[in-house]
């Protein structure tokens, strides 16, 4: 039994058509990677699960009782808001402190429970924002481009910290993700989403069809060049955020 | 006791600033400043509705400035430049009602009481709709803060929550139609955003919580109340500016502690 089944999803925002007959499912467990241009409809998808914008056609199930944590991309907060990431977590209600504590915990920033939120560096509030999804211990984690506007070393500790939950936790993560060498080596599978799935399968599978390379070009070549790059010279940093700046 | 005026009228500006300070926390908070201003100044036509209809300035004042946020709140999704569209709406609407207002003979004279306020003419029924508007709204807020809450941080998340932030923002829009009508008579169509805007932004360096930053507004606002109508009864000036006046020193003050305890802090963290 899949965790969420979406079939022949289709969604619109006034005139313009992002996304149209998108099926998709994930499995307890596995890691499921959206990749895509901007404004492939990748947010679009994932808001479509969470409920937050409507299908035209199709519909989106989710297996009885399963839990969902949803981890937005970077959201600003304001800084004429005054609030501590546990009364962040706390919200809207129904969570002991004991529970936001062990989130804390599983998110890599124990210590955290006490700052204002719109003092927090973007890892920091990233973990933040995964501990509010781990809270309610959920079998599936969504990721909207969790690692966005982090460095180099703040996202490559963040998916390691992903990791560590999947491992702790066995749940199912979907999430986007523009970093390329990141999806390569950690999905179980990619899908190829350009307003409808072009192409989906094991990273190697889709990697080498003929639809994600008409997407991606020579970036995914780079991109793959790159992570194999990466395992001779794990050193050269500002190789890397150049060529990922560019994508 | 309410046979004297002032006393009256300081109750009427407690009951407005009440009102105000919550709900001023999510209009400074969702950047709505510009919509509150909308909102009342919308009013001013619902006022000139009303003296032509002969019904309640309460009523009708409130009816137009609900149009007139829901309005706003219904384009607002629908990908137009917002602060251009409210600029459009606010500053329109204010037009309108003024010209309205010159069309019923008679009331020319009373215009100033309705775009600044008349707090000393509180008569005990306005009280009792001041008071009643202003309950209602605070135990609206009060009842769904954590959704609101939610929702003002983001609409993705409170979607992953439960909680609709389309139903959160219409319980904001009514709050927000009932504080301009009980705030007409205290400070003025011209002037009931500054008693949204100015005790939560003056509120802000003091507070560590959002229901903190509430509660430090309320008593902020309460405070400017009362000396802002003792100082335009001892300056002999016009009590809804006064009372704005006083709210706006405090924003200062309270500004100045900012700035000092960032440099003292900035001081310790190089020595």
């Amino acid at each position: 039994m899949s965790l969420v089944q979406v079939e022949g999803l289709s969604v619109r925002y006034g005139t313009k058509t992002v996304l149209s007959h998108v099926s998709l499912h994930v499995d307890p467990g596995e890691i499921v990677t959206i990749v895509g241009p901007n404004g492939s409809g990748k947010t679009s998808l994932l808001r479509a699960i969470i409920g937050a914008v409507k299908p035209l056609k199709g519909r989106v199930t989710q297996g009885p009782g399963v839990k969902i944590g949803y981890v937005p991309q970077r959201l600003h907060i304001d800084e004429t808001l005054p609030i501590t990431v546990m009364r962040f977590l706390k919200l809207p209600g129904g969570v002991t402190p004991a529970n936001i504590n062990d989130a804390l915990s599983q998110a890599g920033v124990p210590d955290l429970a006490g700052a204002q939120l719109s003092r927090l560096s973007g890892g920091q509030f990233q973990r933040v924002l995964l501990a509010r999804a781990l809270i309610g211990k959920p079998e599936l984690l969504l990721l909207d481009e969790a690692t966005q506007g982090l460095d180099q070393r703040g996202s490559a500790s963040f998916y390691k910290q992903i990791e560590q939950v999947r491992q702790e936790t066995g749940c199912a993560v979907l999430m986007i993700s523009h970093e390329l060498h990141v999806v390569m080596s950690a999905s179980d599978r990619v899908v190829c989403l350009n307003g409808h799935v072009c192409c989906e399968g094991t990273p190697a599978v889709v990697a080498s069809a003929p639809e994600y390379r008409a997407l991606f070009g020579t970036g995914t070549g780079g991109a793959l060049a790159l992570y194999r790059h990466e395992h001779d010279h794990g050193h050269d940093h500002g190789d890397h955020s150049h060529t990922e700046a560019a994508e | 006791m309410l046979d004297d005026f002032m006393v009256r009228a300081a109750l009427a500006g407690i009951g407005v600033a009440f009102a105000a300070a919550p709900l001023g926390c999510f209009v400074v908070w969702r950047r709505m400043a510009y919509f509150g201003d909308a909102t009342a100044h919308a009013a001013i036509l619902g006022v000139a509705l009303s003296l032509a209809f002969s019904m309640s300035i309460f009523v009708g004042s409130m009816t137009v400035a609900l149009l007139m946020a829901l309005t706003v709140s219904l384009l607002s999704g629908r990908g137009y430049a917002m602060d251009t569209l409210l600029g459009v709406l606010a500053h329109s609407a204010l037009a309108f009602g003024l010209v309205a207002v010159s069309f019923i003979s008679g009331v020319r004279i009373d215009l100033m009481a309705y775009l600044f306020g008349d707090i000393l003419s509180v008569s005990r029924g306005d009280l009792m709709i001041i008071w009643g508007g202003a309950a209602l709204v605070v135990s609206l807020i009060s009842w769904r803060w954590s959704a609101l809450l939610t929702a003002t941080l983001n609409e993705d998340l409170a979607h992953a929550s439960g909680i609709d932030p389309k139903r959160e923002q219409l319980v904001l829009t009514l709050a927000l139609a009932v504080t301009v009508a009980v705030a007409i008579k205290v400070v003025g169509v011209l002037l009931i955003a500054a008693m949204l805007i100015i005790p939560a932004a003056a509120a802000r360096p003091l507070s560590r919580t959002p229901e903190g930053m509430a509660i430090i507004a309320g008593a902020i606002g309460m405070a400017s109340a009362v000396l802002g109508l003792r100082g335009s009864y001892m300056f002999d000036t016009p009590t809804g500016p006064t009372i704005v006046c006083v709210t706006a020193t405090a924003f200062l003050a309270t500004s100045v502690i900012k700035s000092v305890r960032q440099a003292r802090q900035g001081h310790n963290g190089r020595g």
